[in-house]
């Protein structure tokens, strides 16, 4: 029998869904995600399941909306929120940072903090600068947190199930554009432990380690470049805190080649830090500098042609792989 | 129900506690004995001692950077504060967290915190989780005038109020944050004021009078126990040191003041003194009585110094510790 086929975006509400029927502490808050079902209908027929109760439907308030998360993590709830777009997380990140990620910490090690804040990231969907950026990076500098960007259906529902039941804080990040892309996703329940990369595409000419909206580009790049003869490896870390370095590595020093593909700004992203723990483990496995795709330093247009220009692209991959093979 | 003599003399004890240890540690940051700052709230034990007294034992509370009282106030042990405060091993986080972050799960105090009005939310938060399990508890969030000038005031109050979270939001207005005095920060110095426009109740009490912060609270933890949702209470006291024991250490780094302000205060609105007269004229307190208790208090922090003071510094190893459930950072 084929395996059954679901969107992205239906992954995600059929994870929190398994959930909260299963444990009685979850319950999703957040901007529209009640009634609505989500600005991006990531939470469609939640409510119509668990009802008002368990759904909270919230005001435009970012800070009360992770904080009241964060109080009812405390007192022994599981909350999962929604901040509709990562742009905005920037609203409340004394809540995400000093708070949050802290807590457990400050409290002489007593409460569990499961939390699991979603928000959609990345662009390619022409909303413009203050709706399309991706701040994975921000996230993974701050310990205490752990920071999960999965690119298919199968992946994220298995990841975020991980996330809700894990006892600490967890950034969720799911790319807007992805989501109404379908994949196979089995019937049966199964879980996808935090902190695991996975090799997508086997190869042995080049390693792309690549998440986000750049993972389907990565991979239609590998099956362009195939058709040259040039085999590449394609590793999702698909958590980025804690990052799975092992895997990365020993793909290294089997290609000999690494390229970090993200669609965040370049500078300070997190293919740098990538690009460092890569150097420290593997430096004499390398035959060619260390590339990186990124975004360059720009404010994202809303014009197509324009977000295409500073978005790494397909083509952009193939090229960078092309300059050191 | 009036408080009785054995409540209000308890009352009365505690307050004193909290003025003994918070003069104690005064003089070991004097000594270099603390690490960073603390912030003391001398003049300020009225709201602390009032609104703990008005709860049950399974309510909770959070708190702010000023928090050494709301602790003593709720029956945190005063040897793991103040280790703690004096980063010792034996201390509520190790020796980790320091003066702004106190906790003492076991009395449901859930913690302090070292940002200016972060405590609003997650104290609504806790409200809600009681709401939703039913548990007929209330949280008590304690944060003051300058914290009701962040943005996080309102989105806090806005959904306690719209949720009707069992919420108390006890305001210690001791009119200044850090230099800033109150007339300056805001147009309408009324903060209960605000309560109407997020649809509570509102009250402004003598914050130096732990007799009427009690009957303030009381009555909002009823009416929060009962459902009714949440309140706001602006207790008008006044902070008798700087804005930090460190602060008062540094040559001219308190001298916003007016001056005699301070001193103005000290003379007429100490709340230790005017309860002290309250209970003499209640005919529970004679000066005998009230040496008595005051030396007691006085032996209860020394015994708590004397225990911080010889603890042990945490091991290296907790430096990397409870950053994660469930495992060590690598």
């Amino acid at each position: 029998m084929p395996q059954r086929q679901i969107s992205y975006r239906e992954a995600v509400s059929e994870a929190i869904k398994e959930e909260m029927a299963r444990d009685d502490r979850v319950f999703l808050m957040g901007e529209d995600v009640g009634v609505l079902g989500g600005a991006f209908g990531s939470t469609k027929g939640i409510y119509d399941v668990f009802g008002g109760e368990r759904v909270l439907d919230t005001p435009i308030s970012e800070t009360a909306i992770v904080g009241y998360a964060l109080g009812a993590a405390m007192a022994g709830m599981r909350p999962i929120v929604e901040i509709m777009r990562v742009d905005w997380m920037t609203i409340c990140m004394d809540e995400i940072v000093n708070q949050t990620a802290k807590m457990r910490y400050l409290s002489g090690g007593h409460p569990e903090v499961a939390l699991v804040i979603r928000a959609t990231a990345e662009g390619g969907i022409g909303l413009g600068g203050q709706h399309s950026q991706s701040f994975e990076a921000w996230f993974a500098h701050v310990p205490g947190l752990k920071v999960v960007m999965p690119s298919t259906p199968y992946d994220v529902k298995g990841l975020l199930k991980a996330a809700i039941r894990d006892p600490n804080p967890v950034i969720f990040l799911e790319p807007g554009v992805l989501y109404g892309v379908s994949g196979p996703v089995p019937e049966e329940e199964y879980v996808i432990p935090l902190g695991e990369a996975e090799v997508k595409r086997e190869g042995k000419d080049v390693t792309i380690v690549a998440w986000g909206t750049l993972l389907p580009k990565t991979l239609n790049a590998a099956q362009t470049l195939a058709t040259d003869g040039v085999e590449v490896e394609v590793v999702d870390p698909r958590t980025l805190r804690p990052l799975d370095i092992a895997t990365i590595v020993d793909s290294v020093k089997k290609t000999g080649k690494l390229i970090v593909a993200h669609e965040a700004m370049k500078t300070c992203g997190m293919g740098a830090e990538i690009v460092a723990l890569v150097q420290e483990r593997a430096f004499d496995h390398l035959d060619a500098p260390i590339q990186r795709v990124a975004t360059p330093d720009v404010i994202i247009p809303v014009n197509r042609s324009l977000e295409r220009l500073v978005l790494p692209q397909e083509e952009t991959i193939v090229e960078t792989v092309r300059s050191i093979v | 129900m009036p408080l009785t003599k054995e409540a209000l003399l308890d009352m009365y004890r505690r307050m004193l506690t909290i003025r003994h240890f918070e003069e104690g540690l005064t003089e070991f940051s004097r000594q270099g004995l603390v690490p960073g700052t603390g912030h003391v709230s001398i003049g300020e034990e009225a709201v602390a001692v009032g609104s703990c007294s008005a709860l049950g034992d399974k309510d909770y509370i959070i708190s702010t950077h000023r928090a050494h009282g709301h602790l003593l106030a709720r029956g945190a042990d005063i040897n793991v504060i103040l280790a703690e405060v004096l980063g010792k091993a034996t201390g509520c986080t190790g020796g980790k967290g320091g003066s702004m972050h106190l906790s003492d799960f076991s009395r449901q105090i859930l913690g302090t915190n070292g940002i200016v009005g972060a405590g609003i939310n997650i104290a609504g938060g806790v409200a809600l989780a009681i709401k939703m399990r039913k548990t007929g508890q209330v949280c008590l969030g304690f944060f003051g005038d300058g914290a009701a000038n962040r943005g996080t005031f309102h989105e806090g109050l806005n959904l306690a109020a719209l949720w009707k979270v069992p919420t108390v939001f006890v305001c210690t207005n001791n009119q200044y944050g850090l230099s800033m005095p109150q007339c300056k920060a805001c147009a309408n110095l009324d903060i209960s004021a605000r309560a109407n426009s997020y649809g509570m109740p509102g009250y402004r009490v003598d914050g130096t009078d732990v007799m009427a912060v009690y009957e303030a609270v009381k009555s909002a933890v009823d009416r929060a126990r009962k459902g009714e949702g949440p309140s706001l209470i602006e207790a008008v006291s006044y902070r008798l040191r700087g804005h930090s024991m460190r602060m008062d250490q540094v040559p001219g780094g308190s001298d916003y003041r007016p001056k005699g302000e301070v001193e103005d205060w000290a003379a007429e609105k100490d709340p230790i003194r005017i309860f002290r007269q309250k209970l003499t004229e209640l005919g529970y307190l004679n000066d005998e009585a009230a040496e008595q208790i005051n030396a007691e208090c006085k032996k209860i922090f020394d015994a708590a110094a004397d225990f911080a003071l010889n603890s042990p510094e945490p091991e290296p190893e907790t430096a990397f510790t409870w950053i994660y459930a469930q495992e060590r950072v690598k």
